[in-house]
């Protein structure tokens, strides 16, 4: 399945583009496209503290992502 | 009623937020304005750049407008911006209405917490040498 990773602020600095898609095996969890993501960017597991949302909506990590999913790497926020 | 926007917040934006929460009943709107920062620790901001996950943030904010109704019965409009700011800027803006000013009080007090907790949006702070995420 395929999968749309949006990494934001450091994360977008990180990886270079505000977008990405990964493939990943059926039955795949956030974290392991944060897993696979990590090897491709190692600085990623950097950010402390990192949350994940799938479709807009904050994700456990053993979250079950599904073919079209977008994924997005939400470092601590700092709005305000 | 949430936005996040990258114009400026204007007057003219912020008393169009009020009139689309005040009604008839309320005798209190308070509001909060936030603002860029010439200095963090110790170091001269030139400028910052915000960034926010829209959809997301816009879905966030809502939560929160729903939070403050449920529990001091007051109506809530925010508006963050994103983009160049530069220093003395208004990032943010919120207004609470309610019929009574302890409920709007808190209810922004609430409201501005929140946002610093669960909204995707980030700031980078740009100093004359050099950058840094928040």
């Amino acid at each position: 399945m395929r999968i749309k990773v949006k990494p934001f602020a450091m994360a977008r600095s990180i990886v270079g583009q505000s977008e990405l898609e990964i493939d990943l095996p059926e039955g795949a969890t956030v974290k392991d496209a944060f897993d696979l993501i990590s090897a491709r960017f190692p600085k990623l597991s950097q950010i402390k503290s990192m949350q994940f949302s799938v479709n807009l909506e904050y994700s456990n990590p053993a979250a079950t992502l599904h073919d079209g999913d977008e994924l997005a790497l939400i470092p601590p926020v700092s709005g305000g | 009623m949430v936005r996040v926007t990258d114009k400026p917040i204007t007057p003219q934006i912020m008393w169009e937020m009020i009139s689309a929460i005040q009604t008839d009943r309320d005798g209190a709107v308070v509001t909060f304005l936030g603002v860029v920062r010439g200095i963090s620790n110790g170091r001269k901001v030139v400028r910052l750049e915000y960034e926010a996950y829209a959809e997301m943030a816009e879905r966030e904010l809502e939560k929160i407008v729903e939070e403050i109704r449920e529990r001091w019965g007051a109506k809530t409009a925010i508006l963050h911006r994103v983009g160049n700011l530069k220093v003395g800027e208004a990032s943010l803006f919120i207004a609470v209405s309610s019929p009574h000013r302890s409920e709007a009080f808190q209810g922004c007090r609430y409201a501005i917490e929140r946002i610093k907790e669960s909204v995707p949006i980030w700031k980078k702070e740009i100093y004359e040498d050099g950058e840094k995420w928040m």
